[in-house]
């Protein structure tokens, strides 16, 4: 069937900001549905609010709208737009969940618009968890046992008769929030109320727990002409009972037999027939239990899931953009394989290699939180590695993760000793103690302590009873032990340990040839090795030179070889055969930023992309390297060529020794490639764009202070420290309140401010752990000062700003954290000026070519410069998309040899338009902890409010950020002393504007003693009702609630959790609060209207005539 | 580790591959061929249709999940030798009962791993399937290559008389239940209908598939003669799968040809080629052959396309056929070779690729209901 002719302009809506369980993975499919659209010659129009996706580029779509995914924003874009349909199953959760309710609010049959891909009942029916069940009974599939509950009572009844364990669903949630599972009845009410609170609906469903069985997905697709393919299974490495997207999961299935596989293929294409998924791509999820393979459906995704992004790069099939095709009428057959081009997309992946996705945690950034792992996500990102064996994937995926190991063990950042090392004594049992309780309670270390387990003599029976870890995947592991241990055998004894690593010379190595071979087709990384044998690194890689022992690259190509693929995808193993074939082009490298975590996300991804696209333009063979299975850079053809490989110095230099490239580009992935760039230049690799000489001058912070000297510059008085006395002496020459945090970092980690010595201390001891490697630095706290980031671009004469960013939080607030408006709303020209001249000679001294990102603070007219990166900042998709120029593209080609006014961009560019940035938190996934920002970065994502009004773009900022703004209702605030008198005027807009008022006894007095209409309530402790028991009646529609100390009190802490639990906006600062009631007053007296970016950048762009 | 005996693989072109032996030591040659499935190596070994040929797996983890009891195609292996990636030491799964390692060393059958299987895959691809040997004995590559090359290979060679049975039997067993989702049950049928399977090779599966749907199965030899056939009154006749070259067995497309406007006739694999021999047509051998999981077939008449289970080297030309007497009912969109046809006039019908699966996807098992509802309708006529 060919496509559709009764359509031409389609809808897509995309899924946000990044948060747990939506991350990049929806800008990879959106980005390829848009593509595959436009491609097909349909008009797109696009919804997402998120400004660091690819797919929000102008080019992407005919029409482009940063605006709030919110039913109401999207009715006024479909009365603008009038698509003639609709396509919601590319967008995640967010996007399907936006149709459902424009569809039930009737705005889709008002104005004509069909749902394509996947209807309204389909979507219902995979979502509803009655539905779903009833469908598949149905179907003639089993289930767990299961009821559905309204309410408590009911919920106990359920739970009463199915017995414990117990699961609790909440339905229509993101990732299974509020989800989990309850050994007892105390647990159960408890998880119940939640999730009854939770759930759009108010529905939970209670079922059987089939913990520890194993865990499948298969991914399958269906087209117009009821052809169903199934692309890719995936087997859990972690059992059920651990949410997939926090399971380590292995593609394919590897412990099914052909006969189990086929039921679980036959009973998925009966499910996605009877749920009536049209066209398209399902996830659906089954259990089998090991011990006699009895098979239930867990759940069925009818969109594209994360999954999909993980099974399309697992295999090379694109399931989003042939979901965009299948949904405009083509059926499977008539649409080509890519990679082998003479077959076609109707037929099932086959692959020759091993695939393991490995979750990314941050729970150092959320003390207090529960890091135990259960059915609702709390992964921030994962990475994905491909090797021939599971092993050999595995240790790769390990080392890609970023979390400093190499490895599964002896990588010299192991957490336990070898048992050897400790001897008989009575460490021993406490220690054997310690790992089955990490075997047994599932957490994000648990692999690791699979190995330490087998190391200390624990039997693969043992641990499959402690882990339900498929003995398959065990059996894996304690070989890659026992591997170890050979190697071990042949490096330093026990009593030597001293003598770690770099303490021996090749020459006192024997180590047998075959071994070293094995060892690398094992997944062993030379640093593991290194560690092992008390050499270095270098050494390592020396000694596998001498005897030819070198990765080869092999193909991903859907069909395991058996025909002849034309994408440059790889992935590196040790084999006979290299199938890579360096071209002699003009090339770039550009590395990528690794798995997600928070700091590092989505906009080094897009920074990537652009690189790539860019120097694609100007002829350049472009060379990706990454490891993130989410992002739009591991599209296969996002780059000429691209190489899934962990990020280390060891993967990447085996890259560059095979495709020698002109130049590689590590200023455009974040922290990950920046750490590479002194160590890949001292192996003579050519890094391109500033100088890693010139980046270290700007890091280090006694060259950076003398750079700062040199150009007349000031920044706030500080000093660097290696131990406690240092600190406190550099402490008190400054004076308190001092920045505090170890250099080297990104995303303010570790970062704190301490008011006195005892804090410092504390910090100082934490710090020396978290980095011994490098000191510890130490800056003046510039209190209530304005901050300011500007994002540069240079080519080594001129300097041009991209824009400049005026803080709304004042400055103690992670720049990655804090909202920001661009152009400054309060800042002189004086001052801007003045911003500029910094900029510029910042960026001559340090000869920048590419990109540069200053932070600045103004304190009492003075301008502060806090920290100078001269690589791509987080910063730079939201001021492309706010200025409508490619920033990343113009800074790659600069970087390659063009010169600014060569690319036409001869000024500054001034839009009349206001752009906000808000930062999007995980809070609601972590139930009870405090939601106070600081110097630590904890967002995992962004938005952007665009309009002409201040007003309206913050407002907009903040719906899309997820938040409640509220245009009338009661205001609770309760601030600390210092803002008692600046909040008056807060409060009293609120009052003109029609908000009633509550605040706690401090707070109201000073409120009152200024004629304000308050109502006083009880803090938590003092009485009932309470301020937190009036949120949980709804009563309260906005929290204003700045802290009043050095430490949280836990009253506040009551306070701000329940807000992020009930979603009430909660503004934490007084900035903040006078932003939020600007917002109010606009949307009050302005309205929201909506606009695409084009036309924003059309205005901007017809006055500065690019 | 207990170290493994080197196993040399060497081709009829000259070139040589080392790995480790995992199974039984010795010496075999065979034509080289890769099969794509990433599971299902238990019934992959015992499909008869493998007789005469080394088998490549392109997954490189086998044996994870062990060996069972019900999973095989036939009573012992047929591959001549096994070559994959990694040889699980461990297997997995509630069913199994030992592992591939110890199977075929039971039956004496050679395995290797440590291969560059892709590397290998690839050569195929590109050279094509072809003669090679596999030894543990020899460590002499020359000499290797040049048995490789004095090998009999595929063509013109009668394999089935080594795989067909000796006598004919009545096959009693169904499907493995607990491995089918619940369906409705199939229409009553007024009397069993009485299918002969003339066993060129015959998998198992096709024998347990005609049964499930409530067939009288009876299993001849492949050379039995028409007369013998006819004896048992069949409602339709069954030409099953098998090895190797279907001009290496013109008795068989003689009693064909003979049967051809007695019966119903339905036929599959090697039973679809002799048929389109039968039917006048020719047979050319492929490049590497089409053997995997994943074949997508289109029906030309529905415009549907099936995921099919494929093992075969010979195809039937499509252009040989007599479009007065032949109508092309499917096509595989790999690269539009001919999978399957349909007698203008006669109640004849086959594929070339296997329904019963076994291993592979369900999607045509409904050709079995299809040969029964022919019979059904033949009988009544």
């Amino acid at each position: 069937m060919p496509k559709r002719t009764d359509i031409k302009k389609i809808l897509i809506i995309g899924s946000g900001p990044i948060v747990i369980s939506q991350a990049c993975e929806f800008d990879y499919s959106g980005t390829q549905a848009c593509k595959a659209l436009k491609e097909e010659g349909f008009e797109v129009v696009l919804v997402n609010s998120n400004p660091a996706t690819i797919m929000t580029d102008p080019e992407m779509s005919d029409r482009t709208y940063i605006e709030p995914i919110t039913p109401e924003v999207v009715t006024k874009i479909i009365e603008r737009e009038r698509p003639d349909a609709l396509l919601p199953t590319l967008g995640g959760q967010t996007g399907l969940n936006v149709a459902v309710a424009l569809y039930e609010s009737g705005v889709l049959d008002q104005y004509g618009v069909q749902m394509i891909g996947a209807k309204y009942e389909a979507i219902k029916k995979g979502e509803d968890r009655k539905l779903f069940k009833e469908a598949m009974k149905r179907a003639g599939i089993d289930l767990p046992k299961s009821g559905f509950a309204y309410s408590l009572s009911e919920a106990i009844d359920v739970a009463k008769e199915i017995g414990f364990p117990l699961v609790i669903r909440p339905s229509f949630t993101l990732g299974g929030t509020g989800g989990g599972i309850a050994y007892n009845i105390k647990e159960f009410e408890e998880m119940a109320a939640r999730g009854l609170e939770q759930s759009m609906i108010g529905e939970i469903l209670i079922e059987e727990s089939v913990m520890g069985w194993k865990e499948y997905e298969l991914e399958v697709m269906r087209d117009r002409k009821d052809n169903v393919v199934i692309i890719c299974s995936i087997e859990n490495l972690d059992p059920m009972g651990i949410h997939t997207g926090d399971s380590i999961t292995v593609a394919p299935a590897q412990t099914l037999t052909d006969k189990e596989y086929q039921r679980m293929r036959d009973a998925a294409i009966r499910a996605i027939r009877e749920i009536g998924v049209e066209t398209g791509g399902s996830n659906i999820q089954f259990a089998v239990r090991p011990e006699d393979g009895r098979m239930v459906i867990i759940e069925m995704n009818p969109r594209v899931s994360r999954s999909s992004a993980l099974a399309s790069k697992a295999t090379g099939f694109p399931i989003a953009k042939i979901a965009a095709k299948l949904a405009i009428g083509f059926t499977l057959d008539e649409i080509p394989n890519d990679i082998t081009r003479k077959t076609p997309a109707s037929f099932e992946p086959t692959i020759d290699y091993c695939v393991v996705k490995i979750p990314r945690f941050t729970f150092e950034k959320f003390p207090g939180v529960d890091p135990t792992l259960t059915i609702s996500m709390k992964s921030v990102g994962e990475t994905m590695a491909i090797g021939r064996t599971f092993k050999e994937a595995l240790q790769k995926g390990l080392r890609s993760l970023e979390i400093k190991r190499y490895g599964l063990g002896g990588d010299g950042r192991d957490i336990l000793p070898y048992p050897e090392e400790i001897g008989e004594n009575p460490h021993r049992d406490k220690i054997l103690e310690k790992i089955k309780k990490r075997l047994s309670i599932p957490n994000a270390e648990r692999i690791f302590y699979i190995r330490d387990a087998f190391l200390w003599g624990m039997k693969l029976e043992e641990i499959f009873e402690l882990t339900r870890i498929d003995p398959w995947f065990l059996k894996n592991i304690e070989e890659i032990v026992q591997l170890e241990q050979e190697i071990r055998s042949h490096g330093p004894k026990v009593k030597d340990l001293g003598l770690w690593r770099g303490s021996r010379s090749l020459q006192q190595v024997q180590l047998p040839t075959p071994l070293l071979r094995k060892a690398k087709e094992f997944g062993f990384s030379d640093i593991q090795l290194a560690h092992l044998l008390g050499l270095d690194e270098i050494s390592i890689r020396k000694m596998r030179m001498e005897k030819g022992i070198l990765p080869t690259y092999k193909l991903v190509d859907t069909c395991g070889a058996e025909f002849e693929a034309y994408t440059p995808y790889y992935y590196s193993t040790y084999e006979l055969e290299n199938e890579a074939k360096p071209s002699s082009k003009k090339k770039i490298m550009i590395l990528g930023g690794g798995p997600n975590r928070i700091g590092q996300g989505i906009e080094f991804d897009y920074c990537c992309v652009h690189a790539s696209f860019a120097l694609k333009e100007l002829g350049y063979e472009t060379i990706m390297v990454n490891s993130n299975p989410e992002t739009v850079s591991t599209d296969y053809d996002t780059s000429d060529k691209l190489y899934f490989e962990p990020l280390t110095l060891e993967d990447v230099l085996h890259i560059v020794d095979l495709e020698k490239p002109d130049g590689i580009i590590v200023q455009f992935g974040g922290q990950t490639p920046l750490n590479l760039a002194i160590p890949l230049e001292k192996m003579g690799a050519k890094i391109i764009g500033t100088s890693p000489e010139n980046i270290d001058r700007a890091e280090d912070r006694k060259r950076f202070q003398a750079l700062l000297k040199k150009l007349g510059l000031t920044q706030p008085p500080n000093g660097t420290a290696t131990s406690i006395e240092e600190a406190k002496r550099v402490a008190e020459e400054i004076g308190y309140p001092v920045l505090v945090r170890p250099s080297y970092v990104l995303g303010g980690r570790a970062m704190e401010i301490v008011y006195d010595d005892p804090s410092l201390e504390e910090f100082v001891k934490r710090a020396v752990e978290a980095s011994s490697e490098h000191p510890i630095l130490i800056d003046k706290f510039l209190e209530d000062a304005i901050e300011i980031d500007v994002d540069a671009v240079a080519d080594g004469n001129r300097c041009i700003l991209a824009g400049i960013m005026e803080h709304i939080e004042e400055a103690g607030i992670h720049s990655g954290d804090s909202a920001c408006v661009t152009p400054p709303y309060s800042l002189t020209d004086e001052q801007i000026e003045q911003l500029k001249q910094n900029t510029y000679a910042l960026a001559k001294e340090l000869q920048v070519v590419g990109l540069m990102n200053v932070q600045y603070a103004i304190k009492n007219d003075i301008i502060y410069v806090l920290e100078v990166n001269p690589r791509a900042s987080r910063t730079i998709p939201f001021i492309s998309k706010a200025t409508g120029i490619p920033w990343a593209k113009v800074a790659a080609k600069v970087m390659v040899g063009k010169t600014l006014s060569e690319l036409g961009i001869d000024r500054e560019v001034e839009i009349r338009h206001i752009a906000v940035k808000e930062s999007v938190f995980p809070f609601n996934r972590f139930y009870g902890i405090d939601t106070i920002l600081g110097p630590e970065m904890k967002s995992t994502g962004e938005v952007m409010g665009i309009d002409t009004d201040f007003g309206v773009a913050y407002a907009k900022s903040q719906i899309g950020a997820g938040a409640q703004i509220p245009t009338r209702g009661r205001v609770f605030l309760s601030v600390m002393n210092k803002d008692k008198r600046p909040i008056v005027f807060v409060a009293k807009k609120l009052v003109d504007l029609g908000f009633e008022l509550v605040a706690t006894k401090g707070t109201a007095k000073v409120l009152m003693n200024n004629g304000l209409p308050v109502e006083t309530v009880f803090k938590v402790g003092e009485g009932r009702p309470n301020i937190v028991d009036r949120m949980k009646n709804g009563e309260i529609q906005l929290v204003i609630n700045t802290p009043s100390g050095k430490k949280p009190k836990a009253d506040e802490v009551a306070i701000r959790s329940q807000a992020a639990a009930h979603n009430i906006p909660c503004v934490t600062t007084l900035s903040g609060a006078e932003a939020v009631v600007n917002g109010i007053e606009s949307l009050l007296k302005k309205g929201m209207s909506v606009r695409s970016i084009q036309e924003f950048h059309q205005e901007a762009h017809q006055r500065i005539s690019l | 580790m207990k170290s493994q005996p080197t196993a040399i693989l060497a081709l009829e072109d000259g070139t040589v591959f080392e790995g480790k032996s995992f199974g039984f030591p010795g010496e075999k040659t065979g034509e080289l061929v890769f099969n794509t499935s990433m599971t299902g190596y238990q019934e992959i070994l015992t499909d008869p249709s493998y007789k005469g040929q080394i088998v490549i797996m392109t997954y490189p983890l086998i044996g994870n999940y062990g060996i069972n009891k019900e999973d095989i195609e036939s009573q012992t292996p047929k591959v001549e030798g096994f070559i994959i990636k990694e040889n699980s030491s461990l297997f997995s799964n509630w069913r199994g009962e030992c592992s591939l390692s110890e199977y075929l060393v039971a039956h004496r059958v050679m395995g290797v791993e440590g291969m560059d299987t892709r590397a290998l895959t690839k050569h195929i691809r590109e050279k094509g399937a072809m003669k090679a040997i596999l030894s543990t004995e020899d460590q002499d590559r020359n000499r290797l290559i040049e048995k490789a090359k004095a090998s009999p290979g595929l063509i013109g060679r009668d394999l089935v008389q080594e795989v067909t049975c000796d006598t004919p039997y009545e096959w009693k067993e169904g499907l493995l239940s607990e491995f089918s989702l619940p369906s409705p049950p199939p229409s009553p049928l007024e009397r069993q209908m009485r299918v002969v399977v003339m066993d060129f090779g015959v998998k198992y599966n096709i024998l347990r598939s005609l049964r499930q749907l409530g067939c009288e199965v009876i299993v001849v030899p492949a050379s039995s003669k028409t007369e013998l056939i006819l004896s048992y009154q069949p409602d339709g006749i069954l030409l099953s799968n098998g090895p190797g070259d279907p001009e290496g067995v013109p008795y068989a497309i003689e009693t064909v040809k003979e049967l051809l406007d007695q019966k119903p006739i339905f036929g599959i694999c090697l039973g679809h080629q002799l048929l389109g021999l039968a039917l006048g047509g020719k047979t050319f051998k492929l490049k590497f052959g089409h053997r995997g999981a994943n074949q997508p077939v289109k029906d030309l008449r529905t415009g549907r396309v099936m995921i099919t289970s494929q093992n075969h080297g010979f195809c039937v030309d499509l252009e040989s056929l007599d479009p007065k007497e032949v109508e092309l009912t499917q096509i595989n969109l790999n690269d539009q070779t001919l999978e399957g046809m349909r007698h203008k006039k006669l109640p004849i019908f086959s594929v070339q690729y296997h329904p019963e699966a076994s291993p592979g996807p369900h999607d045509t098992q409904y050709l079995f209901e299809e040969f029964i509802k022919m019979m059904k309708h033949y009988s009544h006529a």
